[in-house]
């Protein structure tokens, strides 16, 4: 690997963050390189999301480095940050129904612009997420009047409008029906194809092992392994990470009882 | 151009038709020649003297309070994402009133004309403080509500055991007043005590609206996409007790305007609440001026107060809000 290449990375270096007395990230280290697709895997209380914060730089870690291309994370401004990595966070609370068009424009607040303002370059990014999200006809719908599977790829669109070389995802396919959440992995797959690194939370194990080239697991804010799912993913992991008693075949899951 | 683009243009040509019209009516009309001549002191000295030293600065008042009102209100919700937060119903004007009724109380009013705002703009920093502190613990709306009408009742129950302790009618009758909101009798250097804070709290609502659009996506989004949360809470919870304390400093409370503007922009501007801020601080300024106008022609014989005709239009508008208030994802409380 090249160091062009390696400075478009995101390495999270034994990274803990403790809050409130709980240890919820025990020195965990990964990297995000642009061109893949990581899932991050595991229970609930795992730490994933603590584990995504901090690495954005929203949670102070008690010890350990994040470096996003090249540089510390910690040195970088919030706008360079945002330009840097795009996070589509857990919760999506949209309290005023916003024409979808000014929701996904928002994606390009890091870069100076505010919805109603568009030109140029930033108008250009925002039509061409909206356009890979296939939300063109809808664009100038309020977004209390669309279904959570549209709503789900208005906060896409949103987080891809930034074209930032990584994007940190959390939980995007979680209340959407299976057809949705291949849906929104495609989507998120496309943008991998393009270039960009993605980092996705993900409590669907199947859908995680298709689409992921590399599977990260994670239990008791501790990485427990990392790796391609053809390696990782096996009925010994799933009984480890999820206390389940489950089948594994090739990369199909079949989750049989808890133990 | 459509009607969006107007949007400014028009509420401020409305605004200065308004203001005009409160320089022609009133006990005595005048007509538009006879103002634009005292105006431009070629007019006798009454018609001056009731142009210059009644009508202008009253009417002036009555703006600036709603400038400063509909501009806190719209910044407040797009800060707290909820429609009906606004520095009445979040007790940031109660206390302000309460500071105010302080200052009139021990009788510091005298000494130095800048207390009496000053007070009352510490007294709305502090509850807005208070709310802003609240609502980096909890994110339901409705709690930090029920914070804003405890804090309302609070400086509420304190100025009336103030009241009750007045030592001279005359101090009682300042902080009716002052309850109640008026801008009767107001003079330019009443004005002119209360328009800096007002000014200085609309401009750093104003320097700061774009991160309110960021806020529309919820506050982690916000952080995600490059806003400085923190910062951003301070500057509105400044810029909303500068200029709230400096209209009741002015007017003393008048409610509701601050939720009512903003509520009748917002389709108007794609539910933006950065785009909302300037059209919401015209429009309160142009319904404060009109009722202000209301209050003085209609034939009663005591003249109303502002605050309570404000508060009689404006609280079954609340009510209407909450009762249709709705949300556009499942996850908020």
């Amino acid at each position: 690997m090249n160091t062009v290449e390696r400075n478009m990375d995101l390495i999270v270096d034994k990274l803990s963050v403790r809050a409130g007395g709980n240890l919820l990230v025990d020195d965990a280290s990964f990297r995000l390189a642009s061109g893949e697709l990581v899932a991050l895997l595991g229970p609930n209380g795992a730490g994933k999301t603590s584990l995504l914060r901090a690495a954005l730089g929203l949670m102070t870690p008690t010890s350990g480095t994040v470096r996003l291309q090249g540089e510390m994370l910690s040195s970088l401004s919030l706008p360079e940050r945002a330009r840097r990595i795009s996070y589509l966070p857990q919760q999506r609370p949209l309290v005023w129904p916003s024409p979808v068009r000014d929701i996904v424009s928002l994606g390009r607040f890091a870069w100076g612009c505010a919805p109603g303002r568009l030109a140029g370059e930033d108008l250009q990014a925002v039509d061409n997420a909206l356009a890979a999200c296939d939300l063109l006809d809808m664009a100038e719908r309020p977004a209390d009047t669309l279904s959570g599977g549209e709503l789900a790829r208005v906060h896409c669109a949103r987080a891809f409008a930034t074209g930032a070389p990584l994007l940190l995802v959390d939980e995007p396919v979680t209340s959407l029906d299976p057809r949705r959440r291949f849906q929104i992995m495609e989507l998120i797959r496309n943008q991998v194809r393009a270039g960009v690194g993605a980092f996705v939370v993900l409590h669907d194990v199947s859908l995680a092992a298709r689409y992921a080239d590399r599977l990260i697991w994670m239990k008791n804010g501790r990485i427990a392994a990392d790796g391609p799912p053809e390696k990782t993913l096996s009925e010994a992991r799933l009984a480890e990470i999820y206390d389940m008693r489950c089948r594994v075949e090739g990369l199909r899951v079949e989750m049989e009882a808890p133990l | 151009m459509n009607f969006r683009s107007l949007l400014i243009p028009l509420l401020a040509a409305g605004s200065v038709l308004a203001l005009f019209g409160a320089l022609l009516l009133g006990s005595t009309p005048m007509a538009p020649e006879r103002v634009l001549a005292a105006l431009f002191s070629l007019a006798d000295a009454a018609d001056s003297t009731v142009v210059w030293q009644v009508r202008l600065p009253r009417a002036l008042a009555a703006f600036v309070v709603g400038l400063a009102l509909g501009g806190s209100g719209a910044a407040l919700q797009g800060l707290l994402r909820n429609p009906l937060a606004e520095p009445g119903v979040l007790g940031v004007s109660a206390s302000a009133a309460l500071g105010a009724t302080f200052v009139l109380y021990y009788g510091f009013a005298a000494p130095s004309a800048w207390l009496l705002p000053t007070a009352a703009v510490a007294g709305a920093v502090l509850a807005t403080l208070l709310i802003a502190a609240a609502a980096i613990r909890t994110s339901s709306v409705v709690t930090l509500i029920l914070i804003g009408v405890g804090l309302s009742s609070f400086a509420g129950a304190t100025m009336s055991l103030l009241m009750n302790l007045a030592p001279t009618p005359f101090s009682l009758f300042d902080m009716i007043n002052w309850m109640l909101g008026s801008v009767a009798n107001r003079s330019f250097p009443d004005v002119a005590f209360s328009a800096p804070f007002i000014a200085a709290g609309l401009a750093v609502l104003f320097w700061g609206r774009r991160g309110l659009a960021a806020l529309s996506l919820g506050e982690e989004a916000a952080a995600g996409i490059g806003l400085n949360v923190r910062r951003q809470r301070l500057l509105v919870v400044a810029g909303a007790g500068l200029a709230t304390g400096g209209a009741v400093a002015l007017a003393g409370t008048i409610g509701f305007v601050g939720i009512v503007a903003p509520h009748l922009v917002r389709p108007l501007v794609n539910h933006d609440p950065a785009r909302s801020l300037l059209p919401s601080a015209l429009l309160a300024g142009l319904m404060l001026v009109l009722a202000d106008i209301g209050v003085r022609v209609l034939p009663t014989n005591t003249e109303l107060k502002l605050g309570v005709v404000a508060a009689l239009v404006g609280a079954p508008a609340f009510v209407w809000i909450a009762m249709r208030r709705r949300t556009v994802s499942n996850s908020e409380a």
